[in-house]
Parts: structure tokens; C-alpha cells; sequence
């Protein structure tokens, strides 16, 4: 990771008390995103991704508990007060959620939830809130910005309203901005759109960016760096093209393998994982991905491997037979 | 044959066709104003085939999967299966018919009822049908749950939640094939589950198709998903197709600015593949008030006067590739 660390991850573990037992839904996670960065988080629903974000942003579930360390920008965000946290968040810690129509508020206009974040977070006075307003509508690509400050979130589209979400995540210029599954709601010729967005605004903004997605394809020519979850761990973490090229987790690898490709033949059986991944309140004592994977032996099954690193520093792995061994042995 | 009288171009399918759609036309009203769901669109599927039917949300996709079987019946036009039209059929003759026809849902857990036992509702389409003997029942269920990768005995005590959404994703599947159907429309029944368990799903519907003889229609928005199963892929927009041909040949060589769209659009795993910076072409318009000719003209870069002017018809482009477009690409 080359430039100054904006964020850094320390052994952040997330546990979940639920009616069947303690679910730990992040565990023992370490990351670090530079200024100006974007880290990809890729992994299946239930691998906790989400719960990593919302960590990050304190925003996790009341029961919750919450162990670790999270330094942003030079402070540790879990000893900070809530107020503290209140005008951190949305002012240089920004956040895009999955779907747009559930993180507008409905019944207050574009406008006054714009004009909200701008006046919380900065002085302005309302004529020039209202001016920045109609200026970010504009930048993420909103046609008639002037008139759309008085529509509301049901008389947009789906892309339109991820647009005025990203304008107010922007408003207040943050250093990191997480989306969370930002296109996964949205067609995929808004999808490619919006992702061109997010990636024209951070350049612009020297921002930082924390992409999450289940999708590889999207992190593959938008990220820096790629951390791949499962189970609640990170398996594997390495700057995105060594992920994809030299990948040595075969979580990643089978992944990867069960993409439909678009440069495939029709009628090619694809490479499936077999099963599921494990029941969360249910830990396994070896690696979580074991029964799943083709090379687990009996140490897979009885040990948790750490994540050790490959041939430089920045590529990770967690597994004790990483790929390139069997690729030796004609797998 | 009477289909050589309409007007609009059939895209024929190779060898014997199972289904024949004819100039489809579904729409319904909202408040005073009607939505064009579905504006005249014909398309054929052969006996053992799998025709792809891609497009984004609200381009009319599902509900001319629905109106195929009559789930919404259409506003005209015909629908022509196994020789009989669909369309004029009422009561027992329709119920009839829907014993060779099939629907798997993109949401499995939401399509199965949950207070019902598996084994109930896999049993259900027997019942309906008329098959009184319970041991012959039971025996069936067996038999298609085995077929789906599920184990019967663990199985039919059990409720929908006790499984996840690929489990139970295999039990429509299941339901779907206990009556011996000959065809099946697949609406998004992938796009719900990840995609460790997506590649199982697809691997498992072909392998169904192979083993039972189906036709199927399937339905989704992802072109990559659709490929992979696929033999010809019909492209929906805003209500029309605007091209249909066999896969390999349209992902290779699509003819319709809006296909090339569309695969320009898809996410390629491969970090050396820059994503290319997408014109911004808008977004599609209401199917209320569709634009006038082409209805992509509006987002389409080749647009001229002739496309607001003129609608397009389906025409051959090459063998077994078809286009309506006024400027198409080939």
C-alpha cells in the first residue's frame, strides 16, 4: 500500500448473539486503505462484508458486540463519543448503500435531504446550500438538477435515486466513502454507469473508496486491492491484479471458475462449488471453506489456517495448501 | 401454413417448433393511462431448445413469459403450443394443456408456501392432476427430488425455511418436473441465489433438460447467465425484441445497438480489461408513453429521423440472426 494510511482494520471481531447461539459475523478482519485508495470486499451473502462496513461506521445492530480497532484518519472510532461519531460520519466518512429507495427518506424532497447533510455538516447559509445542492445533482449526472431539489425519492428511477444517494454521500467532499453493493439493485447499463460515476468522482476527489460486492467482475478493473470474505474471515487479499492472476486461496479460485463468462461457449458446465458455506453460529474448527474445497486434507478439517503471506507483503493468503502447490501436482 | 400471412417477421427456429408466438401484444391499464408491456412481438422455440430472453427491468420480459401460458392472458395475438393456440383455450382444455407447461419464479423461497411440508408441496401439481394414489404419489416425489441432488428421506418432513435459497431453488425445479412437462419458462431463477450456488442451479437445469427432453424459455437479465444455457437469445427492449440469433453468433456479432449495449456493460473479471468509459446513454423511458418508432431511439447513437419516423421490423442479418433496427451494426 503506497501513501499515507487512511483507514486501518485491527483485529475487528463482530458477534451477533441470536436465538440459536453467538453468530460471529466478522472475524479477526485486518485492512488498511490508503488515501486516495479503493479496496474491494468481495464475497456471498452471509460472508460478512456488510457487517465489516457497518463496523466501520459503527453502525451495527444494537445487540452487537463489537471488539478491535478502527483508526481513521488518525483516530480510533471506537473510543470516539457519539456525538463525535455523528459529525464524523457523513462529513469525511461517507456511505452508499445497497438500495436507494430504503436509505432516501420518503417523505422529505431530494432537496431537503441534500440541503440537511450539506447545513449539518458546513456552515452554509440555505442560498448557498440550495447552489451546492443543484451543483452535485448536476456532477453525478442528474439532468434538470434546479427542478429535481423539490421532487421526491418515489418519482425518480432506481439509477436516479442511487444518483442522489452518491450526491449526498459527495456533498460534504469526504476522504472515504464505503458503498456498499451500490449497482447490485440496478440494471446493468445503469450499473456500468453508476460505477463510472463513483470511479470519476473519486478520482476527482482524491477520495477513498471501500467497494463491496459479490460480483469479481466489478472489483476487477475498479479496485487497487481486493479482500475476498467467507465465513466471516478475510481468505484472501492482495492488489487486484495478483488476485486474479496469481490467486493462491482456492476459495478464490472456485469463485472465480463458477462465473457464468461471457466469452464462454454455450452449454459449458460450469465449474460449480459444491454445497454451502457453513452455518455461521455453528464455527467450524478447521478452515471454514474445507468441506467445500477440493484439496482440503485432514489438517484443512482440524486447523484454522492465518493468513500468511505470499510472495510480497501485500498478497495474503489463509490456507495451507494454496494453489500453486497443486497446480505442480496436474490439478 | 397461416403463419406466412402475418405481417411481421418470424424468426424461425431450427427443426420442429414446440412454441410459436405470433404478433403478442399484453397491455393493461394504470389509472387512465395503459402500459405497453408487451407491443407485437413473435418469436418461435423448438422442441429441445433453450431460447434466452434478456433485457433490463420492465422491458416486458416476464410478462410475456407469463402471457405465453396464459398466467396473463394477452391483449391479442396468438400463441400457438404444440399446434394449439393457447389463446382460445378456456377452462378444463387450458387446466389440460398446463400439465406440459411449467413456471420456476426467480424467488424460490417466496414461491413455496411456508407452512407446507416439502413433500406436500412437491405432491401438490399430482393432486391437482388427479393422481389419487398416495404410495404412487410419494413414489414420484422421491424420484424428482433425487433428481434435483436433494435427499428425499431428509427432505419431504421438513418446511421451506429449514432450507436455503438454493435448496430451495431445486425443490421448484422439483415441483416443476413432477408432472413430466415438455416446457418450461424460467424467470430470473437465478438472479436470487450467489454465485457459487448460481453455477449449481445452471448446471443443474441443463442437466434436466438433457434428462426430461425440455424446451425451455429462459428468462434473466444477465447475458452471461444466459449464454451459458442458452442455444438462440432473443433481446428485449421496452416491449419489442430487437434482435434474436443463435447465441455464440449474437455475443460475437450483435446487429442491435442495444445488444452491443448491453455487453458492454457486463463487468469482466479480468483486471486487464479496463472497464470502457460508457457513453452516458440515459435511461430507458416509461413504457407508458414509449417513444415513437424505434423505441431505443432514444438512447441509441445511431438515431436519426427515420428511427422517430418508423418502427422498425424484424429482419434477417445473417443466417438465423435477426434485427429491427433502421442502422444495425451488421
Amino acid at each position: 500500500m503506497t501513501g499515507n494510511i487512511l483507514l486501518s482494520v485491527e483485529d475487528v471481531v463482530v458477534d451477533l448473539p441470536t436465538p440459536r447461539g453467538n453468530l460471529r459475523a466478522v472475524d479477526r478482519v485486518n485492512l488498511t486503505v490508503g488515501a486516495g485508495q479503493t479496496l474491494g470486499v468481495v464475497g456471498e451473502s452471509g460472508c460478512g462484508k456488510t457487517m465489516l462496513s457497518r463496523a466501520i461506521l459503527q453502525l451495527l445492530p444494537k445487540k452487537a458486540k463489537l471488539s478491535g480497532r478502527v483508526m481513521f484518519d488518525g483516530q480510533d472510532l471506537l473510543q470516539l463519543s457519539r456525538e463525535k461519531l455523528r459529525k464524523l460520519r457523513g462529513r469525511s466518512l461517507a456511505v452508499v448503500f445497497q438500495d436507494p429507495m430504503t436509505s432516501l427518506n420518503p417523505v422529505l424532497t431530494i432537496g431537503t435531504q441534500l440541503i440537511e447533510t450539506l447545513q449539518e455538516h458546513l456552515e452554509l447559509d440555505d442560498a448557498s446550500a440550495k447552489k451546492r445542492s443543484i451543483e452535485l445533482l448536476a456532477a453525478v449526472g442528474i439532468p434538470a438538477p434546479e427542478q429535481r431539489l423539490s421532487q421526491y425519492p418515489h418519482q425518480l428511477s432506481g439509477g436516479m435515486r442511487q444518483r442522489v444517494a452518491i450526491a449526498i454521500a459527495l456533498s460534504c467532499e469526504p476522504k472515504l466513502l464505503i458503498a456498499d453493493e451500490p449497482t447490485t439493485a440496478l440494471d446493468v447499463t445503469i450499473q456500468a454507469q453508476i460505477l463510472d460515476l463513483l470511479a470519476r468522482e473519486q478520482r476527482r476527489r482524491h477520495m477513498a473508496m471501500i467497494l463491496i460486492t459479490h460480483d469479481l467482475g466489478v472489483v476487477a478493473g475498479r479496485t487497487d486491492e481486493v479482500a475476498v470474505m467467507y465465513a466471516g474471515r478475510v481468505v484472501e487479499r492482495a492488489p487486484t491484479p495478483a488476485l486474479f492472476k496469481k490467486m493462491r486461496m482456492p476459495y478464490t479460485e472456485a469463485l472465480l471458475a463458477a462465473l457464468p463468462r461471457i466469452d464462454a461457449a454455450p452449454h459449458t458446465p460450469l465449474p460449480a462449488i459444491s454445497g454451502r458455506p457453513p452455518d455461521p453460529t455453528r464455527p467450524l474448527q478447521g478452515c471454514s471453506f474445507s468441506p467445500r474445497c477440493r484439496y482440503a486434507v485432514a489438517r484443512c478439517h482440524a486447523e484454522k489456517p492465518a493468513l500468511t503471506e505470499a510472495e510480497s507483503r501485500e498478497h495474503q493468503f489463509a490456507c495451507f495448501h494454496p494453489i500453486e502447490i497443486h497446480a505442480g501436482a496436474g490439478a | 401454413m397461416m403463419l406466412q400471412a402475418l405481417p411481421s417477421a418470424l424468426p424461425p427456429a431450427s427443426g420442429d417448433p414446440l412454441l410459436e408466438v405470433s404478433d403478442l401484444v399484453v397491455e393493461y391499464p394504470v389509472g387512465a393511462k395503459i402500459v405497453h408491456a408487451v407491443s407485437g412481438v413473435s418469436l418461435q422455440i423448438a422442441r429441445g431448445e433453450t431460447l434466452g430472453l434478456v433485457g433490463e427491468s420492465g422491458c416486458g420480459k416476464s410478462t410475456l413469459g407469463r402471457a405465453v401460458l396464459q398466467l396473463r392472458r394477452p391483449t391479442s395475438g396468438q400463441v400457438l403450443f404444440d399446434g394449439q393456440d393457447l389463446t382460445a383455450m378456456q377452462g378444463d382444455a387450458l387446466r389440460l394443456m398446463r400439465r406440459r407447461v411449467q413456471l420456476i419464479f426467480q424467488d424460490p423461497i417466496a414461491s413455496l408456501n411456508p407452512r407446507r411440508k416439502i413433500g406436500d408441496i412437491v405432491a401438490e401439481p399430482l393432486v391437482i392432476s388427479g393422481v389419487k394414489d398416495p404410495a404412487k404419489r410419494e413414489e414420484l416425489v422421491y424420484e424428482v427430488l433425487s433428481a434435483v441432488g436433494l435427499d428425499p428421506n431428509l427432505v419431504v418432513g421438513r418446511l421451506p425455511h429449514e432450507f436455503s435459497g438454493g435448496q430451495c431453488q431445486r425443490i421448484c425445479i422439483a415441483r416443476a418436473l413432477i408432472l413430466n412437462p415438455e416446457f418450461i419458462v424460467c424467470d430470473e431463477p437465478v438472479s436470487a441465489l450467489d454465485v457459487s450456488i448460481r453455477a449449481q442451479i445452471l448446471n443443474l437445469l441443463e442437466e434436466m433438460k438433457a434428462r426430461f427432453g425440455l424446451t425451455l424459455l429462459f428468462i434473466a437479465h444477465d447475458l452471461a447467465v444466459v449464454k451459458a444455457v442458452s442455444d438462440r437469445v432473443a433481446v428485449m427492449y421496452l416491449g419489442r425484441l430487437c434482435e434474436v440469433g443463435p447465441s455464440e453468433q449474437l455475443f460475437a456479432s450483435p446487429a442491435h445497438p442495444y445488444t452491443e449495449l448491453l455487453i458492454e456493460a457486463i463487468p469482466v473479471p479480468d483486471p486487464d480489461v479496463r472497464p470502457a468509459e460508457t457513453v452516458p446513454v440515459g435511461e430507458p423511458p416509461s413504457p407508458i408513453a414509449p417513444p415513437s418508432g424505434c423505441r431505443f431511439r432514444t438512447r441509441c447513437p445511431r438515431a436519426d429521423q427515420r428511427c422517430s419516423d418508423e418502427i422498425p421490423e424484424l429482419r434477417a442479418v445473417a443466417p438465423g440472426q435477426f434485427v429491427a433496427c433502421h442502422h444495425p451494426l451488421i
